[in-house]
């Protein structure tokens, strides 16, 4: 490049700053209106009659039949009860896996012990195996053990969570000060006292990220549900509101108003963290790579 | 050894847990994949016959061919979309919080419940889509009954649920790598396009890969979508809906193993496919990898 083209491209780049940037917010603004698109959507017909969303041209305003839809979906599946289940499984994941995770993480990231590299090279390969794999003996080995159609067959799964070792072990690596755990070792702690008083409470920030990420996963999780839990009127939300769409997809009115109402507590779980939750996706992924 | 059992019990229930209901079965599968079994009789070696079958079977194939043009045409605009974003969303200063999470929140929401929305949109017969289609004068597009189509639905709801996850990681990339750099190639000259190709792309290469990995082990996993897109069928021989265009291999595996009780065969379909997905992430890599030395 010779002088003489630098400078104009340099102007030309000052100059065009305001305008490109404003293009910039242009092109993201439609992509967050495809983006949230769906939701809006939605609740259109969820609180419209299904006959109004046929129409052509389709209504697209909300309307006013909302608690009409919401109350004929209670009475085609058992919404509550299906919701409790799902609530009782991911709540009860997401503790287990936050004990389990970030007491593994803790010894990989603090101490060295023989085989501790080829443990943690193991897990790093687990976290490529496609589970889907396992499923057919999974299957097998929860009928064995009597578990097929209860609440508990969904649980151990989600515990082979290998990625949130990976993540909370990089998080405690740079977010815990060897000096610290030194001092409390001098002060007569042992291996759990350092775990549980003092790494536990620097690492809330990295918890709760994998608090979310798995709670969203076991409130998400759709085919392990639907191949474990066979008896009916026994499943998860997801399950459920499949059943519902199988049985009624001609009343989208009414089928909305159950995704509408199954979706809520999910985005209000998003909305209150999503600026910690992104954050900690974004550390993750960087150190993932 | 023994001075360090406080380690050991410390990783232990994870791998425990991994053995017994991640490991295990899937080694187990691998056995399976070797018997005649419906899960209830006794177990009968047949050696390679079940995937001397699979072989042969016309469906295995068909729905391999659906996962891959699904994988593909998801994929694709996928990543790319993803990095322009995230293009985009490092350039601006302004609004950033917002952007990320309005494009993120796509990917927390359940397939289930994007899945039936789809369903609902793209209706061949009250869909918003040909209600809109129907108001410009343009006749009814079978959306859920052309075999393209239906994969191209399919592509677009995965498409709509992972181009903010990449974007997210493709951002974290972006802001790692220093100014100095940028300011260093604007002085010597270089343009936009230059600076992209030239800067942008090599030190994001290794995000790139993750991202193409993580996309190949997730997208030739569909299963729900066509799933539930034409659940209303499942029932009938044109699982997948019409012409089985939709059916993708997870889900040939679930009707052979739960629906159809052949357990040998759905082992069969699986471990095939485990092979596909192995073969196409080193193919991935091999790409990306050979990018680098150009």
């Amino acid at each position: 490049m010779t002088a003489a083209g630098t400078t104009p491209g340099a102007a030309d780049t000052r100059r065009s700053r305001r305008p490109r940037g404003l293009s910039a917010h242009i092109f993201l603004m439609l992509a967050v209106l495809i983006s949230v698109f769906p939701f809006v959507w939605t609740i259109i017909m969820a609180t419209n009659t299904t006959q109004d969303i046929y129409k052509s041209p389709p209504k697209l305003t909300f309307g006013s039949h909302l608690l009409e839809n919401i109350r004929h979906m209670l009475k085609t599946i058992d919404f509550f009860g299906s919701m409790l289940n799902t609530l009782v499984v991911a709540s009860v994941t997401t503790l287990l896996v936050l004990f389990v995770d970030s007491l593994a993480a803790f010894a990989f990231a603090k101490f060295d012990f023989p085989g501790r590299r080829v443990l943690f090279a193991a897990l790093l390969g687990f976290m490529m195996l496609p589970l889907q794999l396992g499923i057919l003996p999974q299957f097998i080995l929860v009928s064995k053990i009597g578990w097929v159609g209860t609440l508990r067959a969904l649980v151990p799964p989600a515990l082979a969570n290998a990625f949130g070792i990976f993540w909370l072990r990089q998080y405690i690596q740079s977010g815990v000060p060897d000096e610290l755990l030194d001092a409390a070792r001098i002060d007569g702690a042992g291996f759990f006292r350092q775990y549980w008083n003092i790494t536990l409470p620097m690492i809330k920030p990295g918890l709760s990220f994998l608090a979310i990420y798995a709670f969203v996963n076991a409130w998400n999780d759709y085919i392990w549900p639907l191949v474990v839990l066979t008896r009916p009127g026994h499943v998860t939300l997801q399950v459920a509101l499949a059943q519902l769409n199988v049985a009624h997809n001609t009343d989208y009115s009414m089928v909305m108003a159950g995704v509408l109402m199954a979706s809520v507590p999910m985005l209000v779980v998003f909305s209150i963290f999503a600026r910690g939750f992104i954050a900690g996706a974004t550390e993750g992924a960087v150190q993932g790579s | 050894m023994l001075s360090h059992w406080r380690q050991y019990l410390a990783i232990s229930p994870f791998y425990l847990v991994f053995l017994a209901f991640s490991f295990f079965p899937v080694l187990y599968s691998l056995y399976l994949a070797f018997q005649r079994w419906d899960g209830i009789g006794t177990m009968h070696f047949v050696g390679l016959q079940e995937f001397r079958f699979l072989w042969k079977d016309p469906v295995f194939w068909l729905s391999i061919r659906n996962t891959l043009v699904i994988w593909v045409l998801s994929t694709v605009p996928t990543l790319a979309g993803a990095l322009v974003l995230a293009t985009l969303l490092h350039s601006v200063r302004r609004f950033k919080g917002f952007y990320r999470i309005a494009l993120y929140v796509p990917n927390v929401t359940s397939i289930v419940a994007v899945a039936i929305f789809f369903g609902a949109v793209f209706s061949n017969n009250f869909g918003l889509v040909n209600a809109i289609l129907d108001t410009v004068g343009i006749s009814p597009v079978p959306w859920l009954s052309d075999p393209w189509l239906i994969k191209l639905v399919i592509a677009l709801l995965m498409t709509w649920m992972w181009t903010g996850y990449n974007m997210i990681i493709y951002l974290a990339g972006l802001q790692t790598i220093p100014k100095e750099i940028y300011e260093a190639a604007k002085l010597d000259g270089a343009g936009p396009v230059r600076t992209f190709l030239q800067i942008t792309m090599p030190i994001m290469r290794p995000i790139i890969l993750f991202t193409v990995i993580i996309s190949t082990i997730n997208g030739l996993q569909s299963f729900s979508e066509p799933q539930i897109l034409f659940a209303s069928e499942a029932a009938n021989p044109s699982l997948g809906g019409p012409g089985q265009a939709g059916l993708t291999t997870l889900l040939y595996f679930y009707q052979s193993a739960f629906v159809n009780n052949d357990y040998g065969y759905g082992a069969a379909i699986v471990w095939a496919f485990f092979v596909l997905i192995i073969v196409l992430v080193l193919i991935n890599w091999r790409i990306v990898q050979r990018g680098r030395k150009a």
